[in-house]
């Protein structure tokens, strides 16, 4: 018999609709890989008795024939960054380790509403902070490819959890790179979609301009059905654009014929990873060999990306977090006064990245400072958002590296500094400044066996064309590999 | 720009965080490598670029600003670290 935890999607939805399987068997297995691979630390917390009511309803509007759509059934998890109703939600974080939401996040609620069954909530850096999980107060998640390696992240259990096959799809969010970056190390595929097309409403906020919801599952196909029923305006985020959301799916025509692919020379790094110039390379011949028109573009500020991004984000950043304060939010350190209630409880909540980005930001927006650095790096975002809009003026879409290198260990990552952390981010950021929306598939293995992604970026509101040539270079390169660990045990 | 221990401190106060004295040099070494990274911006020329705030200018709209799910006082005040009637409990803050 079929494996339920190796199907994607669209595999297991013919299944139930086919009543092969039942949602409660599939959720039944899901569950269990998940207990397999408690030694990935991919959960923060596991909710098995609110998947199972919730397969068991699935299975009851099936037999009833009150289907809500292709997502009826299927197992997913969120990110704990996303406000779940009932369920504790902690950002990763010692200062929300108690936090439990009345209320659900407008992205999670859609997908109940579309009938998925909740796993749990997956693991991520703390508030979202960082590319390797390490920042989480949960611990590390670990990558199943390799367990000394990290997961990648921010959105890193969600990426482990979907590539060891502990759930079908999960939800991420991206303010820099954090669906793209841990889809690369983790190969699988995610999207950051266009900023304003899902709402950003009960997400825990990082950085309010670039934050941006989306799928992480094991196929374009995949994302593009996860995306259908996570985007969408709503009332509750001002952010959020009223324009119509087409079936991504069908973007997925197999052909892009004549479609031009611009290839930024600015992101030709010197002394890029081997591997991934030639992962990229091999993704440039496979497009032109789908009958893609190749062009050289130029991005000119591309290099100023990672700076403009760590001052918008972290000035961001400071100001969002400021209503951690030992008063609402479940923990409190007790003070003399109530300046030092909320120093106490706040140097005690949040972990050192945190706090470093805190301090980084009330430094670029303290006065004298403001016009020097936050207000001139907000200028240079408008030329780096400049450069993609000439771009795309003679081309449809982007083909970029995710990652500048495969996935790194623990010990290697604790050794770098802070900047040579961040340059993790180098291939992120430009599209999360501009706004455009970005999925990270695989297409390759590195020469010690670990998953390379690429990125297929687009215009705004064009996820469109990101699939439909995404899904053309998925079957072109035709990554088939599976993680040593959990998968094939 | 060069920072000191009173930058430091002046910052974790303005931030509402009290940084144990052997944190301080870390931090401070930290935010100076970051700091000196991000001088490269100075060589942009942003002569008449307006800065890019939003990057849904025109096709988010706002709606009216009316209570839509009132009533949760209960709800919201389930998360409070201490309240009392409906009321969060702070330290006296008024002699």
């Amino acid at each position: 018999m079929t494996n339920l935890t190796d199907l994607t999607i669209g595999e297991a939805a013919q299944k139930l609709a086919n009543k092969e399987i039942s949602s409660v068997e599939l959720t039944k297995a899901h569950l269990a890989e998940m207990e397999n691979a408690r030694v990935l630390n991919a959960f923060i917390t596991e909710t098995p008795e609110r998947a199972l009511a919730d397969a068991e309803k699935s299975d009851a509007r099936r037999s009833k024939g009150e289907v809500l759509g292709v997502l009826d059934g299927i197992p997913i998890a969120n990110k704990d960054l996303y406000c779940t109703k009932g369920i504790r939600t902690t950002a990763a974080s010692k200062i929300l380790s108690k936090f439990i939401p009345p209320y659900e996040s407008t992205v999670s609620q859609k997908l109940i509403d579309a009938g998925t069954v909740m796993l749990g909530k997956v693991n991520t850096d703390q508030f979202a902070m960082g590319g390797s999980t390490m920042t989480s107060f949960f611990g590390t998640t670990k990558n199943p490819w390799n367990l000394d390696l990290v997961p990648g992240g921010s959105s890193g259990g969600s990426a482990a959890a979907v590539a060891a096959g502990l759930c079908m799809a999960a939800t991420g969010s991206d303010t820099g790179g954090s669906i793209r970056q841990p889809a690369s190390f983790c190969g699988i595929t995610g999207i950051k979609p266009t900023y304003g097309r899902c709402s950003r409403y009960g997400i825990v906020a990082f950085a309010s301009s670039l934050d941006q919801a989306g799928p992480m599952a094991r196929s374009v196909k995949d994302c593009a059905l996860m995306l259908n029923a996570m985007a969408g305006y709503d009332e509750k985020d001002s952010t959020v654009a009223n324009v119509p959301v087409p079936d991504f799916t069908k973007a997925l025509t197999g052909d892009i014929r004549g479609k031009k692919i611009g290839i930024p020379k600015e992101y030709r790094l010197d002394g890029l990873n081997p591997d991934v110039q030639a992962a990229w390379d091999k993704g440039i011949q496979l497009l032109k060999d789908a009958g893609a028109e190749i062009v050289e573009v130029s991005l000119p500020h591309t290099k100023y990306a990672l700076p403009v991004y760590y001052i918008v984000a972290c000035a961001e950043a400071s100001s969002n977090l400021s209503r951690y304060d030992g008063v609402r939010y479940t923990t409190r350190v007790e003070g003399k006064s109530l300046d030092e209630l909320y120093e106490n409880s706040r140097t005690d909540g949040f972990g050192d990245e945190v706090v470093r980005r805190i301090l980084l930001g009330t430094f670029v927006l303290s006065a004298g400072f403001y016009d020097a650095y936050y207000t001139r790096a907000q200028r240079v975002r408008r030329l780096i958002y400049n450069d993609f809009m000439e771009a795309f003026k003679s081309v449809d879409a982007l083909l970029v590296p995710a990652a500048p290198t495969p996935a790194l260990s623990e010990a290697e990552m604790k050794a770098m500094k802070p900047i040579d952390v961040y340059a993790g981010d180098v291939f992120t950021t430009p599209a999360s400044l501009a706004g455009v929306p970005s999925l990270s598939l695989p297409v390759g293995l590195s020469g010690n066996g670990l998953p390379i992604g690429l990125q297929v970026v687009g215009k705004h509101f064009d996820e469109n064309t990101v699939f439909q040539v995404a899904d053309v270079l998925e079957k072109a390169a035709a990554f088939n590999q599976k993680p040593h660990h959990v998968k094939g045990k | 720009m060069p920072l000191n221990q009173q930058t430091i401190q002046n910052l974790s106060w303005l931030a509402r965080l009290k940084l144990p004295a052997e944190r301080e040099g870390k931090i401070l070494n930290d935010l100076q490598s970051i700091l000196d990274w991000v001088e490269q911006l100075k060589e942009v020329d942003i002569e008449g670029v307006e800065p890019l705030v939003s990057v849904t200018d025109g096709i988010a709209p706002m709606r009216k600003d009316v209570v839509t799910e009132g009533d949760q006082q209960a709800d919201l005040m389930a998360n409070a670290p201490e309240s009392v009637q409906g009321f969060y409990v702070v330290p006296k803050v008024v002699e």
